[in-house]
């Protein structure tokens, strides 16, 4: 801020109170002709209504100098005059390192504990995962549910069902730098009995009730298209996120009508990575809860 | 002057109510106009594209800003959950500025990235689906919606008169982009442009705690 608005703040603010103290002065003293103390003003309403002469209680009275005072004495320990900065010297900003400090000195250690040990002996500890499952409630459930139970189209993480490697640097990876699990639409190259003829191999590949004929031709087309991601006998890839489909476990949903749309279509999955925002060791803790949530 | 005058004469005792009030003002927000930190953006702080635009009059329309702030204070509570604290400079472009006071959901000064354009939209259309405990409406017409981008070149342009009326450093619209802007609407449906919004909030400060 420059001088001449630092100044104006200043004046203003300072003239402003000892204009307080001037106007309860001025109001406060006895006008020439007025009624004595305790005696009516003379004023009259509806015919009988009088006012007696009262000063303000006192305890009014010393609450607008207290008012005063407090003011005074706050501009002299808090920055509220343009630059300068009270003696105190408090900041927003200040404050915040300082809560900060103190988090660091109370947390750290704890976190630096815990950083030593491997994830898989993490997942182990009630501690950890107690810690994991707070970090996971806060940060991870919008997508993955309160219970890691998924939604449609947001992975279930406790199903020991993995897209991209349950391991724990798997895990860790795919929380620190996120996942883009990309299927393309295979509409134009199929054509709408080919999506048809796949939809029902691929329903044939979890060993449920299918359209046999269909199935047959569709895993020509299949052996053809999917298998670079989903493998000549459909069990994925977790290079490239690309789902087991033979499981029978479905991020999408498995009926007929929603796997016709998917190949048709494709979907793009998106992880988004919280390595920066979350830090190396709240995304240790977290790949520790997840962990532990595959051997249940 | 004496007391009596100025309670009996109810257009003086207005004026000098005025005069009163006015120093609050002065102090507190005349100031602001000058003070650099204020004015001056952030660095890779950019003008809302014609698409984020009709995104943030969604917002608005919706009156998303009654349950959501985008406001992140400098408490650690928050910047755990949020992101790095809102600062001014990342603010110029926003007339009407949504920081907003009341949070039923969640912050959204820092939502951009956090999650995918799809989350979004499921959310948008039926949180439940994604998140069983929320109580937040769905929004299921935004996907119906049209843009027809009419408006679009318009709003740009108010928008330039606002931030070169608040803002020397900041950036304005080319003729070119205003040009542009209807076409590059139309088409989109109102979800498109709130996910645009959505997905840029927050993003052009890199330090993210």
């Amino acid at each position: 801020m420059s001088d001449f608005w630092s100044g104006w703040i200043t004046v203003i603010s300072l003239a402003n109170i000892l204009a307080c103290y001037w106007l309860i002065k001025w109001a406060s003293k006895p006008s020439p002709n007025e009624a004595a103390q305790g005696d009516v003003t003379g004023h009259k309403w509806d015919g009988d209504l009088e006012e007696y002469n009262n000063p303000l209680p006192r305890w009014w009275l010393w609450l607008f100098y207290f008012t005063i005072v407090f003011s005074l004495v706050y501009l002299v320990l808090y920055p509220g005059l343009g630059n300068y900065k009270g003696t105190l010297n408090w900041s927003q900003t200040g404050q915040y390192d300082e809560e900060i400090q103190h988090a660091k000195k109370t947390y750290d250690p704890i976190f630096a504990e815990f950083a030593k040990q491997d994830i898989a002996t993490l997942a182990k500890d009630e501690n950890a995962t107690k810690v994991g499952q707070r970090l996971f409630l806060n940060y991870c459930a919008t997508c993955h549910a309160s219970d890691a139970g998924g939604a449609r189209g947001f992975p279930n993480l406790a199903d020991n069902d993995w897209l991209w490697g349950g391991e724990a640097a798997e895990i860790k990876t795919t929380i620190s730098d996120g996942r883009i699990g990309s299927m393309p639409p295979w509409e134009a190259a199929l054509g709408n009995d080919g999506v048809k003829n796949v939809t029902q191999y691929v329903i044939s590949l979890s060993g449920r009730d299918h359209n046999a004929e269909a199935a047959k031709a569709g895993k020509a087309q299949f052996d053809m298209m999917c298998v670079a991601c989903h493998g000549a006998d459909g069990k994925g890839n977790k290079a490239m996120g690309a789902p087991n489909l033979t499981d029978n476990v479905w991020l999408y949903g498995g009926s007929a009508g929603v796997i016709t749309q998917t190949i048709a279509k494709g979907r793009t999955g998106v992880m988004p990575a919280h390595g920066d925002f979350l830090g190396a060791d709240k995304v240790h803790l977290l790949s520790a809860y997840i962990y532990s949530l595959r051997n249940q | 002057m004496s007391h009596e005058v100025v309670e009996k004469n109810i257009g003086l005792m207005m004026i000098l109510i005025v005069i009163v009030i006015s120093f609050g003002g002065l102090v507190e927000i005349v100031p602001l106009f000058f003070v650099k930190d204020t004015t001056e953006p952030v660095q890779g702080v950019k003008p809302y594209s014609a698409l984020r635009l009709e995104g943030r009059d969604v917002y608005i329309r919706e009156g998303c800003y009654n349950c959501h702030s985008q406001m992140i204070r400098p408490f650690r509570a928050e910047t755990e959950r949020y992101g790095h604290y809102s600062v001014a400079g990342e603010s110029v472009y926003d007339h009407p500025f949504q920081w907003g006071s009341k949070r039923t959901g969640p912050d959204l000064a820092r939502v951009g990235g956090r999650y995918s354009d799809d989350w979004q939209r499921v959310h948008l259309i039926n949180p439940r689906d994604v998140v069983p405990e929320s109580n937040m409406p769905g929004f299921p017409w935004l996907e119906k919606n049209k843009l027809d981008g009419k408006d679009t070149a318009k709003k740009m342009r108010v928008m330039n008169t606002l931030i070169s009326a608040t803002c020397g450093k900041c950036e304005t619209y080319s003729e070119e982009e205003i040009k542009n802007a209807a076409d590059t609407v139309k088409g989109k449906t109102e979800m498109d442009a709130l996910i645009a919004y959505l997905q840029g909030l927050g993003t052009a400060l890199k330090a993210r705690r």
